[in-house]
C-alpha cells in the first residue's frame, strides 16, 4: 500500500510468493449468472461455495416468484428421507452427512437442530456397546459433519454443544448404556422443539424494547427478528420497519412479504440507502449466524455497516440469538475468519478480469452492538465470553 | 424507555445456567435445585451440574495434555534451552554453590532441634558430637564459593567461620561441663525477646553494634562462659554487646514468627478484603518496617513527588551487603537467600520466571525444614514461609504472579490434614508446587502458544514489545510450523530487554526488524497483529505490564490494529487499578541518568546533589482495557472483560484446589 513504510520492499519480496496461486483462482470461476442454481439446493458439495448461505439464501430469498413452490417441493422431498435413511437400506454404509443434508432442507430447522438431530441419528445406528465406543464414534461423526462445511458456525456449535452433553452429563452416568443412548437420542429429538422455543422467549423478552411509534430498521431475514416483529404486532404494538433489501439473495423482501401480511407498515430500503433513513429509525434489530466469543456477531453481509452508521448516530443495535449460535471464535478482524463465499448474480455478464467480493457474511464487533436478546436473558456482549466459559471450560 | 417495562411475565430470564442440563430430577442432591423450569420450557443450553469436583479438574486438565506431544512441545523445549527464562536457577547460578549450599544447610539441621536458626549458635550451644562435627566440615564446602562470587566476602566469611570453628572447639569442653544448659538457655531466650524487641534500639545502632560485635568476638570467646551468665541474667544492652551476632538476628525472626504465628485467624477473616499495601510516605509505618527488615536499605534521596508511597533505595549497596551477609542470616534458608540475591541483581527477571525461582527456592525450603519441638508444621511453616517472602519482598518487590503463588502455596499449607505426619505432609506439598509450576505455567503457555498460533495467518507483520516468555513461545512455534511472517521487535531503553528476544530469534531464522520505540508510529503502518505480554491482568481487564507497553497498545489501537495480550491465568488479580501510579515499582534512577557507550552523554552526572531535579525510572504501567483486543490465556481467548469471570469461576476451585 502506498503508506507503507520502507520495509514494504521485504514485505513484497515475502508476500509475492504467496500471493499468486490467490489471484489465478479468483480470477477463473465468473459467478454463475443464472438466477436457478442459486436456487437450487447443493446437490453436490462445492467446497468454494459455503453450504449454508446457500440453503439460507434457498429458505430466506425472494428471487423468484415461485420460490415458494419450489421451497416446498424441496420441504416435501426433504420430508421422509431421515427415516427412511435409517431403515431403507441398511447395507448402504451409514453417513452423517447425507442425514445432516436431509434435515437441513427443512426451511423451518435451524441448522444446530439439523446438525443435532444428524448426531441422533448416528447414535441410533451406532453398533457401539460402551459409553467410550459411543463416545468417539460421535466425536468422529462431528468432527466429519464440521468439516463438511466449515463456514458454517452454527453446525459447529451444535456439533459442539451436542458433544459437550454427551461428555458431561451426570444424567448419563449411573445408568445402563441402553437407557443412557436413548437418554441422548430423547434429548436430541427434543432439541428442534427447544430451538423453537428459544425463538419464542427472545420474541418475549424484546417486547418491552419495542414502544409505540418507534421505527426499526431490520437487515435480512431472520426467523428470531421475524418472530420478535410479529409478537410485536399481535400485542398491538404501533411501530413500523424499515426492511433494507439484503442483496445478493435478496432475504429482505421476504420479510417485508411476511410483515405486510401483519398488516405492520413496511419500508423497503436498498442496502445503500442505510445511512440515508438512518435518522428516522429508533433501532435497528437484526439477527445473527453466530456470536462469538468477544460479544460481537458474525452475520450477513451488511451488517457491519449498519452497526457502525447506527453507532455513529447513537442509534442502538440490537441483536436477536439463541444461545445454541454461541461459538468458541474469535475472529480480531474481518479476515480472521474462514471465507463464506457465495454466487453473486449482477444481471450482467461480469468481465473475467473483474474480481467480485463474493463473502456473505461480516464480523461486527461488540463496541457497535448495545444489546443481545437471547433465551438466556437480555445480555450486553460482554457476557457472552462469560457464558461461552462456562459452557465449554 | 423505563417507564414502559411492564412487570415480566415470561420464564425468568435471571437463570443463568448455560448449555444442556440434565433434567431436573436427575439433577444431583447436594447442588441447589438448577432451574425451576417447568418440564416443557426447556431452555436449549443449559449445563448439567459437573459431576464431581475432581472429574471437573479432569475436564479441566484435558485440554492441556494434548498439547505436549509433536513440534509444538519440542520447539517449546527448544525456546527453553535457548531462552534460559524457565531454566532452573541452577544454570544461572554458579555451580559450586549448590554443594555449598546444602552443607550448609545440612550443618544445620544435623546441629540439632534448637540450634535450628543460626549456624553459630548450633555449632557454640549445641551440646551433641554431631553438631560439632558439622560445624568443622562446613567451611571446606562454603569456601570456594563465596570466594569466586564476591571479592568482600571471603575476609568477612573466612573470619567468621574460623570463629565458629575455634569457638566451638573451645567451647565444646565448657559445654559439657556446663551440664547442656544450651537449649534450655536457647529457650529462655526465645522467651525474652519479645522484651528484646521492644528496647531495640535503631536500625543503624544495632549494625554498628553487629560490627563491633564481629571484631570484638574472639574476645567474647575467650570469656565465653561470662557472656552465657550475662545472657541468661538479663536482657541489658551490655549484654547484648558481648553477646554473638546471631542473637539480633534471632530476635527478628522469633518476632515475625510470633506475629505470624498470631495472624492467620484474622486473616482468614480478612481474606476478602486484600491488604492495604503499604505506603511508603508514611513515616512512621515505614519506620516500623524497617525495624523488621533484614536487609539493610538507604532511601534513596530526590525521589519523585507523586510516587512517594512506593519504596525507592539507593541500588548498589544492597547487593554486596547481602552477599556478605549470607553466613549471617541465618532465618533465610540458602536457597531463598539465593532466589533473593538473584531478583537483586537482575539475573532473573520476567514475572514467570521469578515465580518458578521463587517456588523451587521454597519447594528446597520446605525440603530442609524441620518442626522445632512444641510447634505444629502447619503453623510454624507458614510462618516461616512469610518470612521468606518479606526477604524476597527487600530485595525485590514482588509482582503479582508470585503473591498469586504464595496465596497458593499458603492455602495448601493450611489445607494439610493434621494427621498427616511430617513427611508426608512435606512430600505433598512438593508435589503441590510441582504440579502448580507444571500446569499453571508452563502447560499453561503451552496453551497460550496454541491458541495464539492460529490468529497468525501468512504475510503478517507482527509487532512485539520487549521480552515476554510466552511471545517468544508463540513466535518461535508458529516459525516451526511454516508461517511465513516478519517480526517487528521494538524495545526501550535502559533494560533493553528486547535484545535478548532479537538474539534468539534471528538464531532460529526468523526475520526481524528491531527499533526503539521513539519509532512505533512510523512502523505501526505495516503492522497486522500487535503481541505483548503482560506481568498481570487485573480485574477491570487493565494490563499491568513492562512499562511501554500501554504505549505500544495505544498506538496500535489508534492504527487499528489487534492488540494480543499473552498472560497465563494465574497471574490474574482480582484488584483493579486505573492508573499506574498507586502501584507501581521504582527502578534505579541512575540507569536512566546513563546513556552505555556514550561517555560523552554526561549532563546527569552528579544528579543526587541537585535539589530540583529528581529522576523517575519506572517499571510497570497500566494498559487500559479499550486498547486491549484480546487476552490470550490459557482457558482460550478472551476479551478483557472475562478476567474477573475466570477469577470468579477458576480461582476458588482450581488455583486454591
Amino acid at each position: 500500500m502506498w503508506w507503507r513504510s520502507a520495509s514494504f520492499i521485504l514485505d513484497r519480496q515475502q508476500n509475492d510468493a504467496a500471493l499468486r496461486p490467490d489471484t489465478s483462482s479468483t480470477i477463473t470461476p465468473p459467478p454463475p449468472t443464472e438466477s436457478s442454481s442459486a436456487m437450487g439446493l447443493p446437490t453436490d458439495h462445492n467446497p468454494n461455495i459455503s453450504a449454508y448461505y446457500q440453503t439460507r439464501a434457498a429458505h430466506h430469498a425472494v428471487v423468484t416468484s415461485d420460490w415458494l413452490a419450489q421451497a416446498q417441493a424441496a420441504a416435501v422431498v426433504a420430508h421422509d428421507p431421515p427415516q427412511s435413511t435409517s431403515t431403507a437400506d441398511p447395507d448402504k454404509p451409514f453417513s452423517v452427512i447425507d442425514v445432516f443434508n436431509n434435515w437441513r432442507r427443512q426451511p423451518d430447522l435451524a441448522e444446530a437442530v439439523a446438525a443435532i438431530r444428524a448426531l441422533a441419528a448416528v447414535i441410533r445406528s451406532s453398533q457401539a456397546s460402551t459409553m467410550m465406543q459411543l463416545e468417539i464414534e460421535l466425536k468422529k461423526a462431528s468432527d466429519s459433519l464440521k468439516a463438511w462445511d466449515t463456514t458454517s458456525i452454527s453446525l459447529t456449535a451444535g456439533c459442539d454443544l451436542f458433544m459437550r452433553y454427551v461428555t458431561r452429563t451426570s444424567a448419563l452416568e449411573y445408568e445402563d448404556f441402553n437407557s443412557a443412548k436413548s437418554r441422548l437420542i430423547e434429548r436430541a429429538e427434543k432439541f428442534g422443539e427447544i430451538s423453537y422455543k428459544s425463538r419464542k422467549i427472545i420474541a418475549m423478552l424484546s417486547q418491552e424494547f419495542i414502544f409505540d411509534g418507534c421505527t426499526i430498521l431490520v437487515h435480512g431475514f431472520s426467523r428470531v427478528v421475524f418472530e420478535v416483529l410479529k409478537l410485536a404486532a399481535q400485542n398491538k404494538k404501533l411501530f413500523r420497519v424499515f426492511c433494507t433489501e439484503g442483496r445478493p439473495d435478496r432475504t429482505g423482501l421476504r420479510l417485508s412479504n411476511e410483515l405486510a401480511k401483519l398488516d405492520v407498515p413496511v419500508k423497503l430500503v436498498i442496502d445503500s440507502a442505510v445511512a440515508y433513513t438512518m435518522d428516522e429509525v429508533d433501532m435497528v434489530f437484526v439477527g445473527a449466524d453466530g456470536v462469538v466469543e468477544s460479544g460481537g456477531i458474525i452475520n450477513m453481509m451488511g451488517t457491519y455497516q449498519i452497526a457502525l452508521v447506527a453507532n455513529s448516530m447513537n442509534k442502538p443495535v440490537y441483536v436477536a440469538a439463541e444461545s445454541y449460535k454461541f461459538a468458541r471464535l474469535y475472529p480480531l478482524d474481518q479476515k480472521d475468519l474462514a471465507p463464506a463465499l457465495r454466487p453473486i448474480d449482477f444481471g450482467v455478464p461480469i468481465p473475467s478480469k473483474v474480481e467480485v467480493e463474493r463473502s456473505a457474511r461480516d464480523y461486527t464487533p461488540p463496541q457497535y452492538l448495545t444489546l443481545l436478546f437471547t433465551d438466556l436473558g437480555v445480555l450486553t456482549p460482554s457476557v457472552v465470553s462469560d457464558e461461552l466459559i462456562q459452557l465449554y471450560l | 424507555m423505563d417507564t414502559r417495562r411492564a412487570p415480566r411475565a415470561v420464564i425468568d430470564p435471571k437463570v443463568r445456567k448455560v448449555g444442556f442440563f440434565a433434567p431436573p430430577e436427575l439433577s444431583q442432591p447436594g447442588l441447589p435445585d438448577p432451574i425451576p423450569l417447568p418440564s416443557s420450557s426447556l431452555s436449549p443450553v443449559m449445563i448439567p451440574p459437573p459431576r464431581h469436583s475432581s472429574e471437573n479438574l479432569l475436564h479441566h486438565a484435558r485440554p492441556l495434555a494434548p498439547t505436549v506431544p509433536g513440534a509444538s512441545s519440542v520447539s517449546i523445549e527448544g525456546s527453553v534451552v535457548a531462552g534460559g527464562s524457565y531454566g532452573s536457577s541452577s544454570e544461572l547460578f554458579p555451580a559450586p554453590m549448590s554443594p555449598a549450599s546444602s552443607s550448609y544447610s545440612s550443618s544445620r539441621f544435623v546441629g540439632g532441634g534448637d540450634g535450628d536458626y543460626c549456624l553459630n549458635g548450633a555449632a557454640v550451644a549445641s551440646p551433641g558430637r554431631g553438631g560439632g562435627k558439622a560445624a568443622t566440615s562446613f567451611p571446606r564446602g562454603g569456601f570456594e564459593s563465596p570466594a569466586a562470587k564476591a571479592s568482600s566476602v571471603p575476609a568477612s566469611g573466612l573470619t567468621t567461620v574460623s570463629v565458629v570453628n575455634d569457638s566451638s572447639l573451645g567451647i565444646r569442653g565448657r559445654e559439657k561441663a556446663d551440664n547442656g544448659g544450651g537449649s534450655a538457655l536457647e529457650a529462655k531466650d526465645q522467651a525474652t525477646n519479645s522484651k528484646q524487641k521492644k528496647d531495640k534500639t535503631t536500625k543503624a545502632e544495632r549494625r554498628a553494634l553487629q560490627e563491633a560485635q564481629r571484631a570484638a568476638k574472639a574476645a567474647a570467646k575467650a570469656e565465653g562462659n561470662k557472656a552465657s551468665g550475662t545472657v541468661t541474667s538479663g536482657t541489658a544492652k551490655p549484654a547484648k554487646a558481648i553477646k554473638p551476632p546471631h542473637k539480633v538476628d534471632n530476635s527478628s525472626v522469633a518476632a515475625s514468627e510470633k506475629k505470624g504465628c498470631d495472624r492467620p485467624p484474622e486473616k482468614d477473616r480478612k481474606k476478602d478484603v486484600p491488604q492495604p499495601r503499604m505506603q511508603y510516605d508514611d513515616e512512621s509505618r515505614v519506620e516500623k518496617a524497617k525495624r523488621r527488615a533484614v536487609v539493610k536499605q538507604t532511601e534513596a534521596r530526590n525521589r519523585v513527588e507523586l510516587f512517594r508511597h512506593l519504596p525507592q533505595y539507593e541500588h548498589g549497596s544492597l547487593l554486596p551487603d547481602l552477599e556478605a551477609k549470607f553466613f549471617q542470616l541465618d532465618t533465610v534458608h540458602p536457597a531463598v537467600y539465593k532466589a533473593g540475591l538473584q531478583y537483586l541483581s537482575g539475573n532473573i527477571s520476567g514475572s514467570n520466571a521469578r515465580c518458578i525461582a521463587m517456588l523451587q527456592a521454597f519447594q528446597d525450603a520446605i525440603r530442609d525444614y524441620r518442626v522445632p519441638p512444641e510447634k505444629t508444621f502447619v503453623r510454624d511453616l507458614t510462618a516461616k514461609i512469610s518470612s521468606y517472602v518479606s526477604f524476597l519482598i527487600e530485595c525485590r518487590p514482588l509482582c503479582i504472579s508470585m503473591g498469586n503463588a504464595i496465596k497458593f502455596l499458603k492455602t495448601r499449607i493450611a489445607k494439610l490434614p493434621l494427621t498427616l505426619s511430617e513427611s508426608e505432609s512435606k512430600a505433598s506439598l512438593h508435589s503441590d508446587i510441582e504440579r502448580f509450576i507444571n500446569e499453571k505455567i508452563i502447560l499453561a503457555d503451552k496453551v497460550i502458544v496454541k491458541h495464539a498460533v492460529t490468529k497468525i495467518r501468512d504475510g503478517d507483520v507482527l509487532l512485539t514489545y520487549g521480552l515476554s516468555s510466552a511471545v517468544e513461545m508463540i513466535l518461535l512455534h508458529a516459525h516451526k510450523l511454516g508461517k511465513q511472517f516478519r517480526v517487528i521487535i521494538v524495545d526501550s531503553r535502559p533494560q533493553l530487554r528486547g535484545k535478548i528476544l532479537l538474539r534468539r530469534l534471528v538464531e532460529k531464522g526468523l526475520s526481524c526488524t528491531y527499533t526503539q520505540i521513539n519509532a512505533l508510529s512510523y512502523i505501526m503502518h505495516e503492522v497486522t497483529r500487535v503481541f505483548l505480554g503482560a506481568s498481570s491482568v487485573l480485574s477491570n481487564g487493565t494490563v499491568y505490564s513492562g512499562v511501554g507497553t500501554a504505549c505500544v497498545a495505544m498506538i496500535a489501537h489508534s492504527f487499528r490494529v489487534p492488540v494480543l495480550v499473552c498472560c497465563e491465568a494465574y497471574k490474574f488479580s482480582e484488584r483493579v487499578q486505573l492508573d499506574s501510579i498507586c502501584s507501581n515499582e521504582l527502578g534505579d534512577p541512575e540507569v536512566i541518568s546513563k546513556v552505555l557507550g556514550r561517555e560523552d552523554v554526561n549532563y546527569l552526572d552528579g544528579w543526587a546533589n541537585t535539589e530540583n531535579l529528581q529522576l523517575l525510572n519506572l517499571i510497570y504501567d497500566a494498559t487500559p482495557s479499550d486498547y486491549i483486543s484480546m487476552i490470550v490465556t490459557d482457558y482460550g481467548m478472551v476479551p478483557p472483560t472475562s478476567v474477573p469471570v475466570i477469577v470468579r469461576e477458576y480461582r476458588r476451585e482450581q488455583l486454591w484446589i
